[in-house]
This record gives structure tokens, sequence and C-alpha cells, in this order.
């Protein structure tokens, strides 16, 4: 395990009487490509604008390299920021904007134009070194903005939503420069947005922020298949969350009875004790359709609500009897084996190994 | 849409009406300024530019133009800087008693300019710095540094708030940011500022007249020629002084056209 770059010790960030920040604690690792994504307003831009040195923290210490960073004034860090309205200075050209970290440094004007027709060159945008940003396409802004900060050859990239303005085709195509770059100069990205693709397709990690805090921290595969709580399993979207009770814990697994039936849970490392709370998710993709009642096993009886077409994906929106509501997340050409209307009935099933027991907290 | 051409030819009616009014006195001064008669009366005598030949023979004339000239030019910079640096702090910070401190700032201008010249007198002579050019320099930065306040906070508006954090987050100081970011952001409007205040300082009479003591500026020589007599020589400087205003106030105008139109594109 690579030895942390960034350590957030017990920093809370407070606006006059609003919390922003309740109490973050988690390390950077060197190298690695960090998501923090949440809703809008959960902390996560205050976050990277208090590494950036922009706002400074209420309370705890962040420390980059071992120092402590807190009263670091942010033009004497080395952590710059692709800002989500990018930023780029209107009134000069695309290379002037990408020398202009250099320039501020005190970088001689041979070394600043060679560093700058680098960068330009590996953004592939050379050839608009002498345009003005407002002749440039977002795509090309982009890179102008990706440029004029990794010119500056950090050790760590801060990244706001870079990607929130651009069009969808583009959005994936920025991705695959921005994860080629990460692997390629090995520096540490720490990448902030709301978008659950644009996190999961390029981090190593990610922090699921809310509130003000940490629901959660693992790569996308723990978050997605093993979310710590209720928060982390709604914001992710696209899970069944069933609640209930405990009625019997045997061995590796347990028996929780909800409202809309019994189900056999495995309880990984969580303790479950008889006749308390309990709750567990199933993620749509691990739910199997049926028209015949399936034999044993967990299952529910639900009735088609509606359907959603993503491409190549369909999620299904059903109901039990009770109201509960579940989704079906499949591909298209499986879904059309079955000829579903909405307001038909079928039977869901699932491994009992898919379902993940959440921590109640 | 017949109806729609009736009414467009009444307001073009209109519009020229509202500009005969407004210029046809200067445009009959710029005429009689080229009328060989003493006394302005139709018919008009012959074209002579005997008047203007007057004019620059007179050596008080010539000193009253170098006064303006230096009042304007000095009261374009002071005001303007004065006018950058309010725009910039109310832009930038926030504070205690902002409103009353931005309110102070833009005061000057609803004073009736009599009670401002009596004031401006008054309070120059009790402290000794009345009667002198630099007394009308400093009464007029007073007076314009409101006007190129809201030029350049305008201009301000329309700055993205993430380019002064962006230019610190690159190794900028507040200083470095400051001369590499906000001023030349602001460029347009700084010029555009330094010509609105040379030329409402150029032609502004009462304040001059009150605080100029012995140095007159040429709207006061004005004054005082036709104080005297009715000598075309007015009619001259007049020409002089409305085509040089008109011209500083277009490059206002056109400085502040190119920035609403790059502020578009960006």
């Amino acid at each position: 395990m690579s030895k942390p770059l960034v350590v957030f010790d017990k920093v809370q960030k407070h606006f006059g009487d609003f919390v922003a920040v309740k109490e973050l604690d988690f390390e950077i690792r060197e190298g690695e490509f960090l998501a923090i994504m949440g809703p809008s307003g959960c902390g996560k831009t205050t976050t990277l604008r208090m590494l950036a040195g922009l706002e400074a923290p209420t309370f705890g210490e962040i420390r980059l390299n071992d120092r402590v960073m807190n009263d670091v004034a942010p033009h004497e860090r080395d952590t710059p920021l692709v800002w989500q309205s990018l930023a780029l200075f209107p009134f000069l050209t695309a290379r002037e904007n990408v020398e202009f970290g250099l320039k501020m440094r005190g970088v001689d004007k041979a070394e600043r134009k060679e560093r700058a027709f680098k960068w330009l060159d590996k953004m592939g945008i050379l050839e608009f070194e002498n345009r003005h940003i407002s002749t440039l396409s977002g795509g090309q802004k982009q890179r102008v903005a990706l440029a004029r900060s990794l010119v500056m050859e950090p050790q760590i990239l801060l990244l706001d939503e870079p990607l929130s303005a651009l069009d969808a085709h583009l959005v994936i195509r920025m991705q695959a420069v921005l994860t080629d770059l990460q692997r390629e100069l090995g520096i540490t990205f720490v990448y902030v947005t709301h978008s659950q693709s644009e996190a999961f397709a390029m981090a190593d990690r990610v922090i699921i922020m809310g509130k003000g805090e940490i629901g959660q921290i693992g790569t996308p595969k723990e978050i997605y298949r093993a979310p710590a709580n209720q928060f982390v399993a709604e914001f992710v979207g696209r899970n069944n969350i069933l609640a209930g009770k405990v009625k019997s814990v045997d061995g590796g697994t347990a028996r929780i009875t909800t409202p809309s039936g019994e189900f056999t849970v495995p309880t990984n490392e969580v303790n479950l004790v008889k006749d308390h709370n309990a709750s567990f998710v199933i993620s749509a993709d691990l739910v199997h359709i049926a028209t015949e009642e399936p034999d044993g096993g967990n299952k529910a009886y639900c009735k088609l609500i509606s359907e959603e077409f993503v491409g190549s994906m369909v999620t299904l929106f059903l109901e039990d009897a009770q109201g509960h509501e579940f989704k079906v997340q499949m591909q298209e050409r499986e879904l059309s084996k079955f000829d579903l209307h909405s307001g038909d009935e079928i039977w869901l099933s699932w491994d009992t190994q898919s379902a993940h027991v959440l921590n109640e907290s | 849409m017949k109806q729609s051409r009736t009414l467009n030819v009444i307001l073009g009616l209109y519009v020229v009406l509202i500009f005969a009014f407004v210029f046809a006195p200067i445009i009959f001064s710029m005429i009689f300024s080229f009328n060989s008669q003493r006394f302005p009366t139709i018919p008009l005598g012959e074209f002579s530019t005997e008047w203007y030949a007057k004019v620059l023979a007179d050596p008080d004339i010539w000193k009253a133009a170098r006064n303006s000239l230096i009042v304007s030019c000095s009261t374009a910079v002071i005001a303007t800087f004065l006018g950058f640096c309010t725009a910039y702090s109310d832009f930038r910070y926030n504070f205690r008693f902002k409103g009353p401190y931005l309110a102070l700032i833009l005061l000057p201008p609803t004073i009736p300019l009599i009670i401002m010249a009596l004031a401006m007198l008054a309070w120059l002579s009790k402290i000794g710095m009345s009667g002198q050019l630099y007394s009308i320099i400093i009464a007029h930065s007073v007076l314009t540094a409101p006007f190129a306040m809201a030029v350049i906070r305008l201009r301000l508006n329309q700055m993205d708030p993430d380019l002064e954090s962006a230019a610190w987050n690159l190794g900028g100081s507040e200083w470095q940011t400051m001369r590499h970011v906000i001023v030349p952001f602001c460029k347009p409007a700084i010029f555009s500022s330094l010509f609105l205040t040379a030329a409402v300082s150029f032609d502004e009479f009462a304040v001059s007249w009150f605080v100029s003591g012995l140095n007159s500026t040429l709207p006061v020589v004005v004054l005082e020629i036709v104080q005297g007599n009715i000598d075309p020589q007015v009619n001259a400087i007049g020409t002089f002084v409305f085509l040089t205003s008109m011209t500083l106030v277009v490059l206002a105008q056109l400085f502040f056209a190119s920035r609403q139109i790059k502020g578009m594109h960006a």
C-alpha cells in the first residue's frame, strides 16, 4: 500500500452557524485516482477548496507530505485545480493561459514557452496556441484548462466537476483522456463529482459524501455491491432496499422478516441480533424475473409499473402487494423474451449471496 | 403593417426633433464661429476664420486651454484610480457599513453643482488650498470618481468570480493577481473611464469657476468674455470645447461597446 500523500485529520468547516463539513478523517494515497462523490451541498467542493487553500478548516488539520497546510496561502501551495467553470483567462490566448502559472512562479520566458508547447501538444491543441479562449470549443477549453494545471507538474491535481459542462459524447472521451493521463503521469488525482458514472468509470477509490460526512470509502465495486449504509445504498441508486426484523441467525446466514416476505441473507461481518431491526440491499442487476413461481429461495411477486431504457439496458420498476418498490436491471434482449406490459405480474428472485446486509447507524 | 409604418414615421420625426433640440444651439454656434459679422444675426455675412485667428492669438486663451488640459488629464487619472479601488473593494470584500460606504462614494453627482462648488470653495479656502490649479483637480476628482467607479464595477460584474482564485491557485500572489488578472480584465473599462472623466472635467464650469481663482479653465474664460461684451470668439472656443468633449465621450463609448461585445462572446 502506497503511503498517504494527503491526510485529513478530523477536519471540520463551518460557515457561521452552517456546518458544511462535519468531520473528515481520511487519507489520499500517492498516485491514486480518488473521486469524491455526493449530492449537491454535501461538502465535496468545500473539501476540495480546503485542499487548495481557498477555504481554511475551522477545526482539524490537513497535511500534505506530512506538512500541516492549514495556514499556507493558496499561492504557496502546489495544488492546481481544474475549475467547474474552467476559469480560463479570457484576455489571454491558449498558450498564455498555459504559461500563466509558470510566469507567476518566475520561470523564464524560453522555458515557459517550451513547457507550454509540450503540454499543448500532449493535450492535442497545439494548433490553437494563439487563439483566444472565446474562440475555442468546450472540449478545447477543457484541454487548455488541463494543460494550464498540468504544466505546473504538480504531485496532485484537483478537479472540480470539470466535465459537467460538456456534451455526453465529449464526457466519455474526456474520461478516457483523464484516466490515461493519470496512469501515464502517475500523479494523484482528486476528482469531485455528483456523477456516479464519472466517478465509477475513472476512480481507483471513491468517497461517498452526504451532509458533510463520509458515507463510505472504497473501490467502485465495493461501494456498488456492498454499500455500507442506507444513505450510500440509496445514493448509488438502482438498489433494492428491504427493511425488517431478524427472525433467526444461523451461522453465515440469517432470516429477515419484512412486510414483503421472509428472506435469507448472508450476515457478512455485520452482527445481526434476533428481533433487532435490519435492512439489506440487492443490486437491481442481480435480480432475475420469471413468469412461473420459482421453487424456494428468495422471491417476491410484483406488478410491473414502468420501464426505463438506457441504451441496451432496461430498468423495470415494480411494486409488490404491499406497495414496496423493486427495481430490476437487465439487458433489453433478455427482457424481450418475456413480452411484458405494465400491469403484468411476475416473480422476482435472487441468490442469497446477492443480498448485502447494511450496517445500521 | 401600414399602421406600424405611420408609427415608425412619427417615432422617427420625434427622434429628429429631440436631436434638433439638443444640437441646434451648438450647430448655430459652430456656424456663427465662421461668420464675418460681429453680431449673430441672419442673413449671415461672409465665411471667415478671423475669430479663430483671434482666439489663437490670445495668450489668455492659450493659458486657459493649457489649464483645462492639465486639469482634465490629472482628473481622469486620479478619478479612475479612485473609482477602480472602490469598485474592486466593493467586488471583493464584505464589511460592516459597506452600504453607507458605497452611498457616500456615489453621492457627489446627486448634489447640485452650485452647492458642491460653494462647499468646495469654503472647504479648500479653509485649509488654504483654494485658487490653485490643483484645487480644480481635487474638486473634479471628487465629482467624477463615481462615474469611474460605476463603469469599472459593471465590468467586474462580468468577471467569473473563480478567475481570481484560479490565479492564486496557479501561484500568483494577491499583487500579481491584481496586475496580471484584474487590471487586464478591467482594461476596456479603465480606458472608458479615463475618457469619460476627462470629458466631464474638460467642460465642467460651475466648480471650476468657484475654486479656480486666477487659473481659469476654458469654460470659465468663455463666461468672462461673454460677461464683458458680445464676441464671436466664444463661438470658436465653444466649437473647440464641444469637439474635444465629443471625441472623448465617443472614445469612451467605443471602449464600452467593444467590452460589451467581448462580454457576449465570453
